[in-house]
């Protein structure tokens, strides 16, 4: 890392100086300025599907994924605005509404990060009518359960499993609102004969989509395996 | 083969032409086709004989003429005559009359000169008038002259410089200046490199890219191995629909031809320039033609957008730097090059030089693909071109620039077509699509047909898109039904802002243009069906009543 | 926060409050009840009119403050919260079930569910003779959070939500501010 060269720039008016290639979120998470993501794990391939990175980069009338946005020189950076704010809140509703997501139901509760967005944002009720969806839910494998209808569609289960595990067991199906997680050729969990078991999955679900049976919640969630297979992907 | 081997060719194409005294182009094009068009053209052909006139009387098929009417023949030299309704029963007819006795049969006479008046057909030069089947049909119109004279005269960064100097944008909808595009990926060291050429049009509607192709499709072979001599690519890909087989064959076989005549491959022309191409066939998604989903769709993995940067220029197929161009725009370059930019810049505006191809349809008295230079009104479009409205209904709307575009009313009409000025009335040029609504459309209904369009074709990546859209919907089911309230305007309008905002990609960043257009036009359409629960077109609660019915 | 705040209103009389249980499992009430001795201060401060801990059958007129804890799942719990929106001046959705319907409205992922969940409850296949009982009010088609009912002034999310919050809600609107829920209110 010490061959790049430095590069400076300002995120919310404070200037920071970052080696070149580093992404904007990166730079500001490394400057302690927390931008909330859901899609973007350290480690992964940037996705910038979740939109809630979007950050205003002064001189430009769109807005830009942190995740995956490499800071420039000179650039200046707002990731706090008002309109920013109402996004995210807009963001965080849209995902709420879109599948049964019922925290007091949900095997992730207290370790699921939409839900600690929503409190943090003070996304206090969604304004959309809720969609109550029938998506499968998947128990055949011996330990790891997919319940879709908790799914997010973030894709860092796809990512994890083809670029850290490198089987790509999971993948996506259809489009749009009927997205859906797959194991192969859309075979069922337990017949998928490309899975290793090696929980990754269930250990980068951001909510309680992907969990394992018979293991604590906590336990899975430990961000200190993830975070350990991530930067094992990054050194190499 | 070189430059002179092709005006050889050329010549004696039109040696050979000039023997017929007439010419019957018969159009076979995917909008005369399904009305028989090939079983007109065996036709002619027996015809011609039986009257024993075929040594004076050449009998081709051809593109779309242009005209949405079926049926369709053009018989040129001497004079120019455009038959329509032309069935295998009436072919003798025809050619008795007009081929023997020198009387054109005035009852099959497309009569309209209006329709062609106030086109300028660059793009669409020949279509309706060469055989997409025969290369000596392009060749003798002048084609792959402009590819030899780049290949003998020109350097790379001349013929960069000619297409900046015509002020070509890029037709595939956001108007990126093509000859900047050129020099972005030319400027990059890495190969290999890559064209795309995109075929990709998925709008409801549109046919002017599809057309295009069937009727002429050296252009655009001839305008990619151009581009690709300017950046210095390789390979090149035309990403096509599979729902299009007949431009799909034509492609095919004119790619066959090119690369039996050395126009493709290794040493084109007899220079060091390499270039190969092939058709990559689309499963039919429309978001496979948002430039960053195109690639890896032509990479063969699941069609879905990725944030810029890196763009194409740099990062594109494999990696590799990519030049991804609409296939108009691609069909443009052979008569810049031929003509030069100056000449070029004559046509349209001179801040949008040029012609646009648009797929006029919908409530028209004359559909059809049709080619207006840059700078005509709307109301020009609609009226001169279009004929009017059919039956003495009235204009209600138009609909420019696809599902995604807008919908302007009568005051939205004297418009001007070039990018900017779409944009300021809240439309899009788009990929070209132009809807004419009449008094009978419902415009609450229109605007949750097209987002029901954009729902369907999200790829489902991006949050706002994704779930956003959906929302919408549920908040026109409700309109639609008569149970929307007053305060379901006011969401609409702020979610369709966060999603035009926070959208990954041109779909979904255009998405709700429909609804925020008829929003801003026809308000007091939304008003009525929320508080009077009325729908002044009969559309919307004669659908919930069929709903119901079905329930029971 | 609406223009109808709860502290211009006239000091020497107590502010009066209702709280109101539909379809929940009372644990919201449970934890209102939870607020220790600071339930000791709200009391000076404020006047239970209505309430399934109170015994008043009657929805009382000019409630300054009303509770609603639970989603609306059946018809008569309709027409409780429509009669409770239309006496109030500052209506609250209190807990989880009534911000997004909750454990409540799982029912609404199957068709016909409001059929089906009461066979479920009152039939058995060992009991023929089992029939639903005609008191018992018909369930809507879907279970649904107060708010895509009525409007709904302000929303205390948890399941329960904690004892403070509410304390910490209540005590901003009886001193006319507008809570700030950014980092407080926790789903679940």
């Amino acid at each position: 890392m010490s061959e790049k060269s430095m590069i400076t720039l300002k995120i919310d008016g404070i200037q920071v100086s970052v080696s070149e290639g580093t992404t904007i979120l990166k730079a500001a998470k490394d400057n302690g300025i927390l931008i909330p993501t859901l899609c973007d794990l350290e480690g992964l391939t940037p996705y910038g599907g979740c939109r809630l990175c979007l950050v205003e980069v002064t001189g430009s009338p769109k807005l830009f994924p942190a995740c995956a946005t490499p800071a420039n020189l000179g650039m200046e950076v707002t990731t706090n605005s008002e309109r920013l704010k109402n996004y995210r809140k807009m963001t965080i509703q849209m995902l709420m509404a879109e599948r049964v997501h019922m925290c007091a139901v949900c095997v992730a509760n207290d370790h699921c990060e939409l839900q600690a967005l929503a409190n943090q944002l003070g996304v206090n009720h969604v304004e959309f009518e809720r969609n109550f969806t029938r998506e499968p839910i998947d128990s055949s494998h011996d330990f790891l359960v997919i319940d879709r209808n908790r799914c997010i569609l973030c894709t860092r289960c796809v990512r994890v499993c083809d670029k850290i595990e490198g089987v790509h067991t999971l993948d996506l199906k259809k489009r749009s609102k009927d997205t859906e997680v797959i194991m192969d050729l859309d075979e069922s969990w337990g017949n998928s004969c490309s899975c290793t078991g090696c929980r990754k999955c269930a250990k980068v679900c951001p909510v309680g989509a992907i969990y394992i049976e018979g293991e604590s919640i906590t336990q899975t969630k430990h961000r200190d395996v993830a975070e350990f297979i991530t930067a094992r992907r990054n050194s190499k | 083969m070189n430059l002179s081997d092709i005006q050889k060719i050329a010549e004696e194409e039109n040696e050979f032409q000039r023997a017929y005294k007439y010419r019957i182009n018969v159009c076979c094009s995917s909008g005369c086709v399904p009305f028989g068009s090939f079983k007109v053209l065996k036709a002619f052909e027996d015809a011609v004989k039986e009257l024993g006139v075929e040594n004076i009387c050449k009998v081709a098929r051809t593109g779309c003429v242009g005209t949405g009417s079926n049926g369709r023949a053009r018989f040129s030299e001497p004079g120019e005559y455009l038959y329509q309704c032309v069935t295998p029963e009436n072919v003798r007819e025809i050619v008795q009359s007009h081929i023997v006795s020198g009387v054109p049969v005035k009852k099959y006479l497309y009569n309209n000169s209006s329709y062609f008046r106030k086109q300028q057909r660059l793009v669409l030069r020949n279509a309706g008038k060469i055989d997409p089947t025969r290369v000596q049909d392009y060749i003798s119109v002048g084609g792959y002259f402009a590819l030899a004279k780049c290949l003998s005269t020109m350097t790379p960064q001349g013929v960069i410089q000619e297409i900046m100097s015509s002020g070509l944008r890029g037709r595939g909808g956001a108007g990126f200046p093509v000859g900047q595009k050129w020099s972005l990926v030319a400027r990059v060291h890495n190969t290999p490199k890559y064209i795309v050429a995109n075929l990709d049009e998925g709008d409801p509607g549109v046919f002017a890219n599809r057309t295009l192709a069937e009727a002429d499709p050296h252009a655009i072979i001839e305008g990619m191995i151009i581009a690709s001599y300017a950046i210095d690519a390789q390979k090149g890909y035309i990403y096509i629909r599979s729902e299009y087989p007949l431009a799909i064959e034509a492609l095919q076989k004119a790619i066959a031809q090119a690369k039996s005549m050395n126009l493709l491959g290794d040493n084109i022309l007899g220079t060091q320039h390499k270039f190969d191409l092939e058709l990559r066939f689309g499963a039919g998604a429309f978001v496979a033609g948002e430039e960053t989903a195109i690639l890896v769709s032509v990479e063969g993995r699941r069609a879905q957008p990725r944030p810029r940067p890196p763009y194409p220029a740099n990062q594109g197929l494999w990696g590799s730097p990519t030049l991804i161009q609409n296939v108009e725009s691609l069909a443009n370059v052979p008569l810049i090059i031929l003509n030069g930019g100056a000449w070029f810049k004559g046509f349209g505006l001179p801040n949008c030089t040029g012609t646009k191809c648009f797929s006029l349809t919908g409530e028209i008295i004359n559909p059809g693909l049709i080619e207006v230079p840059m700078g005509i009104s709307l109301r020009e479009i609609v009226y001169d071109i279009g004929g009017g409205i059919p039956n003495g209904k009235k204009f209600k709307a138009v609909l420019v620039g696809g599902p995604s575009g807008g919908c302007l009313p009568e005051s939205g009409l004297d418009a001007q077509i070039d990018y900017d000025s779409l944009k300021n009335v809240g439309a899009i040029m788009g990929s070209g699509g132009i809807v004419v609504l009449n008094e009978d459309s419902c415009m609450v209904d229109t605007a949750r047909y097209f987002t029901d369009f954009c729902i369907e074709e999200s790829c489902g990546k991006c949050t706002p898109c994704r779930a956003g859209l959906a929302r919408i919907k549920e908040i026109f089911d409700k309109i639609a039904v008569g149970k929307g309230e007053l305060n379901d305007v006011d969401i609409l309008e702020k979610a369709s802002e966060y999603i035009i905002n926070a959208s990954l990609c041109g779909l979904g960043q255009t998405a709700p243009n429909p609804i925020l257009t008829t929003l801003r036009y026809f308000r007091e359409e939304y008003m009525e069906h929320i508080v009077d629960k009325k729908c002044r077109a009969g559309i919307c609660f004669k659908k919930q009543q069929d709903d119901e019915k079905e329930e029971l | 926060m609406s223009s109808t705040t709860v502290a211009n209103m006239d000091s020497s009389s107590k502010v009066r409050v209702a709280t109101v249980w539909l379809s929940g499992c009372a644990g919201c009430h449970m934890s209102f009840l939870d607020q220790d001795e600071k339930i000791v201060d709200l009391a000076k401060q404020i006047q239970v009119v209505y309430s399934p801990l109170v015994d008043v059958k009657e929805f009382p007129e000019n409630v300054d403050v009303t509770l609603i804890e639970g989603s609306v799942a059946n018809d008569e719990q309709l027409e409780v919260l429509k009669d409770a929106r239309t006496k109030s001046r500052v209506l609250i959705s209190l807990g989880d079930c009534a911000v997004t319907g909750n454990v409540t409205a799982l029912r609404n992922s199957w068709e016909n569910s409001d059929k089906e969940v009461l066979e479920r409850a009152y039939k058995s296949p060992e009991d023929l003779q089992a029939a639903i009982p005609n008191m018992v009010p018909k369930l809507l088609i879907k279970t649904k959070p107060l708010h895509e009912i009525v409007k709904v002034d302000f929303y205390i999310p948890g399941c329960p939500p904690s004892a403070d919050l509410i304390n910490y809600v209540l005590t901003e609107l009886l001193a006319g501010k507008t809570p700030n829920m950014e980092g407080k209110a926790k789903y679940g």
